[in-house]
């Protein structure tokens, strides 16, 4: 996808010490996290850890933060989302948001808005033909309003979606809830092959499992701070994250905390 | 294809329709047209609702009857005067109302139309006030006048279909894509990374521009012009003709045009109790169909011909 084999291989994304707000509400409290070119990192945690707060806030769509956001060595403080998406970060966000009434061909085509120029026309045409070679369901259902797609097509949509844009980070915020486990195996998939390709990727998951088996790396988010990180493959063995994330007893644990 | 029937259409009503009246009348259905198509393009399209859009018509209108009967401008000299003017006065009333949205974008849009139809109306010296300006000049270009008849007719319809054209390309363009996202969902528009306000005070901007030259084909058609024609009223009407056309249709905006300028000259009592029809075609609409009625007769249609075509198949599998 992107060229970020080119990139130097220092930190891609470098958040520090960021703090959210909702008014007075603070969702984000100080954290610290990177991710490298080339890696898959993952951050996992319970409902209203804050996951989606720090996803928004990267991509500019959060207005009201503190603390230090860097993408390739350049400070994100200030910058708006169509700026961000123009540096080449890309958020598939928590839901989706596709454009229902819209085709599947013009979610598609939006998802390169910021690639304006006239010389691009035909690259950003390749791009769309490369999404539906991707995800062939979506040749099948181009011309089909978007709302008309399953979970899993409208989460494979988002997806094509958000590499139109040729981003170097591709953020993903839970792509696979209300999956079926198959669907997920193919979604974690998908990503791993465009890792293959040059992408970075930031995961938000819930399935904790899932997303460490395929991730590099992962941090643990619990009320706004991070409270573990490491190794996928640690993670993944750890007593507590085993405990509170893998387990079988995950829902007595979370319902126990809040 | 579809342009050049309606140019056929347009040279044969304009050939067949020898009345004068009746030239006049559809010729501003063409100036209503005009209008629709533009508010059509913010409201249908991009999602954002004007209450005040009759304020930008008055604009245009008034700039040119100004220029050209106090300053002697040449029509001509008026229209990018009164276009520019037009232009400008959206882009700094746009950028702060269209933070706005929902209830708040119709109050700002309606506030900022009373503001205008009382500059209107109590501007005496320049405005003429209540009584309106008389004596606005015919069109002329280079020696020769464009008299209201039918070659006025022509002029306003050749218009609509450049405004038209206009509409089909922004439609299908990049820029018509956004904002038909923004009309989903800003926020989602927003993390494709389209400039929002950006792209909704643009179209806002080209809307008014549209109402500009709207307002400034009537005003040399008809010669005088006071602030009743672009009051509170005139902005409803302006909504009721693009909610009846549907929303986001274009060939609805002149259908919509059409029956809302036509049916109030046929039948009187249309004329006294605009108030109440115009309000429940709104409401019913609203309630009923909140796609607007043709593309909600649309999906009724298609609907419908679903259930036929599954009973029918069921029919001869049994
Ligand atoms: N728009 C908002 N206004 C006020 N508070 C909010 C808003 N959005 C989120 N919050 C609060 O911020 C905290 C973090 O929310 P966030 O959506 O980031 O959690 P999350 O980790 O993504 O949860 P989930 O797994 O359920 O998606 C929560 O306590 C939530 O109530
Ligand atoms: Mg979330």
């Amino acid at each position: 996808m992107a060229e970020s084999s080119k990139a130097p291989h220092g930190a891609m994304l470098r958040i520090r010490n960021l703090k959210c707000y909702y008014g007075r509400i603070q969702a984000i409290n100080g954290v610290s996290l990177s991710v490298r070119s080339g890696e898959i990192v993952t951050l996992i945690g319970a409902n209203g850890a804050g996951k989606s707060t720090l996803m928004q806030a990267i991509c500019g769509l959060l207005s009201q933060w503190e603390g230090e956001i860097r993408f390739r060595d350049k400070p994100l403080r200030g910058k708006k989302a169509p700026e961000i998406v123009r540096e080449g970060v890309s958020l598939v966000p928590e839901g989706r948001w596709i454009f229902p009434p819209l085709s599947v061909m013009d979610n598609l085509r939006l998802g390169a808005y910021t690639r304006k120029a006239r010389s691009e026309r035909k690259s950003v045409a390749e791009d769309v033909e490369a999404m539906l070679e991707l995800f062939p369901v979506l040749r099948e259902r181009a011309r089909q309003a978007a709302g008309t797609l399953s979970g899993g097509e409208q989460q494979m949509l988002a997806i094509g979606r958000a590499l139109m844009s040729r981003p170097r980070l591709l953020l993903l915020d839970e792509p696979s809830m209300g999956l079926a486990p198959l669907m997920v195996r193919k979604i974690l998939d998908t990503l791993a092959e465009l890792r293959e390709k040059g992408l970075t990727i930031l995961l938000v998951e819930q399935n904790a499992r899932a997303a460490l088996q395929t991730a590099d790396r992962g941090y643990v988010l619990e009320n706004g701070r991070i409270v573990l990180d490491g190794p996928a493959a640690d993670l993944l063995a750890d007593q507590e994250v085993k405990r509170a994330y893998l387990g079988k007893d995950y829902r007595e644990f979370t319902e126990g905390r809040v | 294809m579809r342009r050049i029937v309606f140019l056929i259409v347009i040279l044969a009503v304009g050939l067949a329709v020898d009345n004068p009246y009746r030239l006049q009348l559809l010729t501003i259905v063409g100036v209503n047209t005009m209008l629709t198509l533009g508010l059509n393009m913010l409201m249908g399209y991009a999602g954002q609702i004007s209450l005040g859009h009759a304020a930008f018509y008055g604009i245009g209108a008034y700039t040119t009857a100004i220029l050209t009967t106090h300053a002697q401008w040449p029509p001509l000299l008026a229209l990018p005067a009164a276009v520019l003017l037009t232009a400008v006065v959206a882009l700094v009333v746009g950028f702060p109302t269209l933070k706005l949205t929902g209830y708040y974008l119709g109050m700002g849009t309606l506030g900022f139309g009373m503001i205008v139809y009382i500059l209107l109306r109590e501007w005496s010296a320049v405005t003429g006030g209540a009584s309106g300006l008389v004596g606005i000049p015919p069109l002329a270009v280079g020696g020769f006048t464009i008299r209201p008849g039918r070659d006025y007719f022509y002029l306003v319809w050749l218009m609509v279909m450049l405004l038209f054209i206009i509409c089909e390309r922004v439609v299908d363009s990049r820029v018509g894509r956004a904002l038909r996202a923004i009309h989903d969902s800003e926020k989602a528009a927003a993390a494709m990374g389209i400039d929002t306000i950006r792209a909704k005070v643009s179209v806002f901007v080209l809307s008014a521009v549209f109402a500009a030259l709207a307002g400034f084909l009537y005003a040399h058609l008809i010669s005088f012009i006071s602030p009743g024609s672009f009051d509170f009223m005139m902005s409803i009407r302006l909504v009721t003709m693009v909610v009846i056309g549907g929303m986001a249709s274009i060939w609805g905006a002149v259908l919509g045009a059409f029956i809302l300028t036509l049916l109030p000259e046929w039948l009187h009592v249309f004329a006294d109790y605009e108030v109440i029809i115009y309000g429940s075609i709104l409401m019913t609409v609203m309630i009923f169909l909140p796609q607007g009625l043709t593309r909600g007769v649309l999906d009724i249609y298609e609907r419908s011909r679903h259930k036929f075509n599954s009973a029918r198949s069921a029919a001869s599998q049994g």
